[in-house]
């Protein structure tokens, strides 16, 4: 009884069996339809997806960054160009350890701790995925010792670069700038600006004077190269070819030449000069002392030559053409005249009796002259050529702030020139609503009287001071200083001329105009304030000499006049133009601690237009002003 | 005249039918990998070695009477799970896992034994207890199954171990495992898989939450599914043509000659040439089935049937990790991945399937 149901058992065992088989065979074909599906969703269906992956995967495009446009003066003197050299790269990303590496690097070429240093800052600042340099203008043999090398130097390159230099070094420093490492700062303004395409493959940008200003002209346009590379971002081969557009070269007004001598001027004193053409506004010397080496800034500066710039009380870095704002002292005064001639307040030939200081109705407070027991009777002319400060006491309080604040705002003074050049400070000239706003104060009638002979609040740039300078050389018509005077195109060598503007016109008759300069020409003559400075020269100056005092200064940020020594404290100011019937040149110059300014500021103007207007050098011994503290306020 | 007539002794044994897909699978696989080392010629020749000794290995075991197959199982098997035990307490660590044994001058992974050992002991002991079949045996088979498979995963080895699993499954799927106890079993497991996940080691827990969101991870887990998605996507209907593919070229995809390689055919071949591999292996799947139904004893039928389906089981867990659907798990694509143990297990299986086909008549049960 057992057997037949065991083999009937065996047979059921092996029809259940064979619907095993069938059932897995069932789910090998289900599974392998669930894999074809796969294949055909992401190869058919998401295919051009997947492909675009493939080829970005595949495909990059290396930018080719452009050369930098040349920078070069009016003579075509190379203020900034590029120089080619090999430069040993780290990329932090592939390297492990950085010390070892540097160290055994160091066993290869020439490593200083000061370029150990200077990796380390540029490391502090650098993006992710940067290389970053740690020796610049390697030799042959360095190219060499590296490339033999490489295999056991992951993440070290030798590539070559170009670099941008300054052949004139220290000369103008500040009006030409620097280009530096680009910083995320940076980073994060080109992109807002939409422009950060344009500097892929750049690490260096324009950071201070016309190498910040123009760095969209001066830098280009990157080309690109479509590369295949692999996956480790080694090149396969080029594909295709885009070639950068080098950027354009810029050409300036500044005399290259005239710059050195007026820098030479200044000997050991600190302070700045402005010299414009007064017909175009074009930057013919723009010195800023004590200046620095923008060579240094290039590569990276190291910790401790920056702290010793950024630290130094002299603040070399500081442009103090545009960021030093000092009290105009009494070069204000011929603008003050000419506003005396415009409300008719005054004529030429009103005469006062100066008893050595001015007071105002019902008040004992004296404000007194710079000359002990006054100039006696002063008219007009007499008031510029002596420095009357009594004249200009009096005719201030009779003017009031608002006229003054009216007419004196038409030369520039307190706002921004709008020079080509940022980081310009406004200065300061004052009125009832500045002063409302700044010290909820009402104004006081003794501050008009100090500000007729530019004390008080007053405060200019020397570059605003040159503008109303050469506003006045050129007959009220205001021009925009400018340092470019045409563009390259680096393609074309084509010369685009940058137009002179305007800035404002003001309407000055001739004859009241004849009364001041006439009045200024005298200031240069035996018996004016600057005789001494304008002593033999061949050319008619117009110039007014000034003293600006120290005490309750506002310059810009850091810098503190205050560490100065009580007996130099005052600055010296000078304004002039030239040829006095023919205008060729303005110039403003601050002295600081120079004291008065016929005998400390005016050489050095009296140089610059010497060389300017005759080609003629400044004679050796005469190359910087004794510094004379016993020369302090002697006549101003 | 010797040689011939003991050419044809040994020829009698082999299945043609199943050999000839298999070349033809081996074919493919030798133009495949010449493309995915970047055209090495070396790389080519050890790879047709490794074929060569597979080859002689299908050959060499099937022509072994199933009988002394049986006979192996045990020592096969108990050797096999001592070694477990051996590379468990004094094995090598390599990339965090212990898989490697040290025995004298070189060092082996015993869990391969036990891809083919598993399923064979099962496939013994089924055979021995045919007559008498109780639930009982089911789950004695199960704990010998449990046994390897739990050794392997905590090496950790998830991938071999799953493989194991299956293949030892499949014995017990094939040797009439209630189908009650079939479905309670997976309805157990499906419960289970919340428990097992805290079990699961941290990387392997990230590569199954990167098969989900691989571009949350896109330079790290979720790379390799990134890579080679976008190599096979953009291999398109018909593929960028032989040694045309990129991916692999320019070392975007890693591993393109081993685990990966799928990826490198689905770029060059799109998806004709997938189509094409994926009949290919349904052919040799259906082949080995058709030997399996036609086996005239249940240790011929458990072991064509489990050789068969860990088959499938490798080929479809490989490409279904290469395209993105499963998360990544160190398993070949048989006898495409460069890889010489591999491919010997791929064909000391199929031996054994020739064997049980060809001894049909010679056995005396």
């Amino acid at each position: 009884m057992n057997r037949p149901t065991e083999i009937r058992h065996y047979r059921t065992e092996i029809s259940g069996f064979r619907h095993r088989v069938m059932a897995a065979a069932g789910i090998v074909v289900l599974l392998f339809l669930f894999l074809l599906g796969r294949f055909f969703y992401i190869q058919v269906i998401q295919y051009h997806h997947y492909f675009a992956l493939g080829e970005s995967n595949r495909i990059s495009f290396l930018p080719i960054p452009p050369n930098r446009g040349i920078i070069m003066d009016r003579n075509g003197v190379v203020l900034a160009h590029n120089y080619s050299a090999y430069t040993l790269e780290l990329t932090p990303a592939k390297i492990d350890d950085l010390d070892a590496t540097i160290d055994q690097l160091s066993r290869l070429v020439n490593i200083t701790a000061a370029d150990r240093k200077r990796f380390k800052k540029t490391l502090s600042e650098s993006r992710n995925f940067d290389t970053l340099p740690l020796r610049t203008r390697l030799t042959d043999v360095e190219v060499a010792r590296v490339a033999a090398n490489r295999y056991r130097l992951p993440g070290v390159e030798v590539k070559a670069r170009l670099f941008r230099q300054y052949p004139l070094g220290t000369s103008a420093s500040h009006l030409i700038g620097y280009i530096g490492r680009m910083n995320d700062a940076d980073v994060a303004a080109l992109q807002k600006a939409g422009r950060y395409d344009n500097y892929r493959g750049t690490d260096h940008l324009g950071k201070v004077g016309i190498e910040q200003s123009y760095e969209t002209l001066l830098h280009g346009k990157t080309g690109a190269e479509q590369m295949e590379t692999d996956a480790n971002g080694h090149a396969v081969q080029s594909l295709a070819r885009i070639a950068p557009v080098s950027g354009d070269n810029l050409v300036l007004y500044l005399d290259s030449k005239l710059q050195a001598i007026a820098e030479q001027a200044f000997g050991n004193y600190k302070g700045a000069l402005v010299a414009l053409d007064p017909k175009t506004g074009g930057i013919l010397a723009f010195v800023s002392r004590p200046d620095f080496d923008p060579n240094m800034f290039v590569d990276g500066i190291d910790t401790a030559d920056w702290d010793a710039l950024n630290n130094s009380p002299d603040h070399p870095l500081i442009d103090r053409a545009l960021r030093a704002a000092y009290p105009e002292g009494s070069t204000v005064k011929p603008f003050m005249a000419l506003a005396a001639l415009h409300y008719g307040l005054r004529s030429p030939e009103d005469v006062i009796a100066d008893p050595g200081y001015f007071s105002l109705p019902g008040s004992t407070h004296r404000y007194r002259d710079w000359k002990h027991g006054g100039h006696g009777m002063v008219n007009m002319h007499k008031a510029i050529v002596v420095s009357c400060d009594t004249y200009f006491y009096r005719l201030a309080n009779d003017m009031g702030i608002d006229r003054m604040h009216q007419y004196l705002s038409q030369f520039g003074f307190g706002r921004k020139t709008g020079i080509d050049l940022q980081g310009e400070l406004p200065g300061l000239l004052p009125s009832r609503e500045w002063k409302a706003k700044h010290s909820k104060q009402p104004w006081y009638p003794g501050e008009t009287v100090i500000a007729g002979i530019g004390q008080g609040y007053n405060l200019a740039t020397p570059l605003q001071l040159a503008v109303a300078t050469a506003a006045l050389a050129n007959g009220g018509m205001t021009m925009r200083p400018q340092l470019v005077e045409a563009v390259i195109d680096s393609r074309t060598g084509q010369r685009r001329l940058v137009p002179p503007q305007p800035l404002t016109r003001i309407d000055i008759p001739p004859d009241q105009l004849k009364v001041i300069v006439d009045a200024m020409i005298d200031v240069t003559r035996p018996g004016g304030t600057a005789s001494a400075a304008s002593a033999g020269a061949p050319y008619l100056i117009a110039a007014k000499t000034g003293t600006a005092q120290v005490v309750g200064i506002r310059q810009n940020e850091k810098y503190d006049a205050r560490h100065v020594l009580a007996a130099n404290r005052d600055h010296a100011v000078f304004i002039a133009f030239a040829p006095a019937d023919n205008p060729k040149i303005a110039v403003a110059v601050f002295v600081e601690n120079g004291g008065h300014g016929g005998s400390a500021a005016g050489p050095i103007a009296r140089a610059v237009m010497d060389y300017y207007l005759l080609g003629k050098l400044p004679k050796p011994s005469a190359a910087g002003p004794a510094i004379d503290a016993g020369a302090n306020r002697h006549a101003d | 005249m010797q040689i011939k007539r003991w050419l044809l002794k040994i020829a009698i044994h082999l299945d043609f039918p199943l050999l000839l897909l298999l070349f033809v699978l081996m074919i493919l696989s030798l133009f495949l990998q010449y493309s995915a080392s970047g055209e090495d010629k070396s790389h080519l020749l050890m790879h047709g070695i490794n074929m060569l000794i597979a080859l002689g290995v299908l050959v060499l075991v099937a022509n072994i009477p199933p009988p002394y197959l049986l006979a192996l199982a045990v020592p096969l098997y108990t050797t096999g799970v001592i070694l477990l035990v051996g590379v468990a307490l004094f094995g090598d660590v390599v990339n965090g896992s212990r898989r490697w044994l040290h025995l004298g001058v070189t060092r082996i992974q015993p869990s391969e034994i036990l891809k083919i050992a598993t399923p064979l002991m099962l496939a013994w002991y089924f055979h021995y207890h045919e007559a008498t079949l109780r639930l009982k045996d089911y789950g004695i088979a199960a704990v010998l199954l449990a046994i390897p498979v739990a050794l392997v995963a905590r090496q950790p080895d998830l991938g071999t171990a799953l493989l194991i699993a299956a293949s030892g499954f499949y014995v017990l799927f094939f040797a009439g495992l209630p189908w009650r106890a079939l479905f309670g079993m997976i309805v157990a497991g499906a419960a289970s898989l919340p428990i097992l996940w805290h079990f699961l080691h941290d990387y392997q827990k990230r590569r199954v939450l990167t098969l989900l969101h691989p571009e949350q991870d896109p330079l790290g887990a979720g790379y390799h599914i990134i890579q080679s998605s976008i190599a096979i996507g953009s291999g398109g209907s018909f593929g960028k043509g032989w040694l045309h593919g990129t991916q692999a070229h320019l070392d975007f995809l890693p591993e393109h000659s081993t685990d990966f390689v799928f990826a490198v055919f689905g770029e060059e071949f799109g998806l004709l040439g997938n189509v094409f591999l994926l009949l290919l292996y349904l052919a040799i799947i259906a082949r080995g089935l058709m030997i399996t139904v036609n086996a005239s004893t249940l240790f011929a039928r458990l072991m064509a049937g489990s050789v068969t389906l860990a088959f499938f089981t490798y080929a479809f867990v490989n490409m279904g990790m290469v395209s993105g659907l499963l998360p990544v798990v160190g398993i070949p694509l048989p006898m495409m991945s460069y890889g010489g143990t591999a491919m010997v297990i791929v064909m000391l299986g199929f031996g054994i399937v020739m064997s049980v086909k060809s001894h049909r008549k010679l056995i005396k049960s």
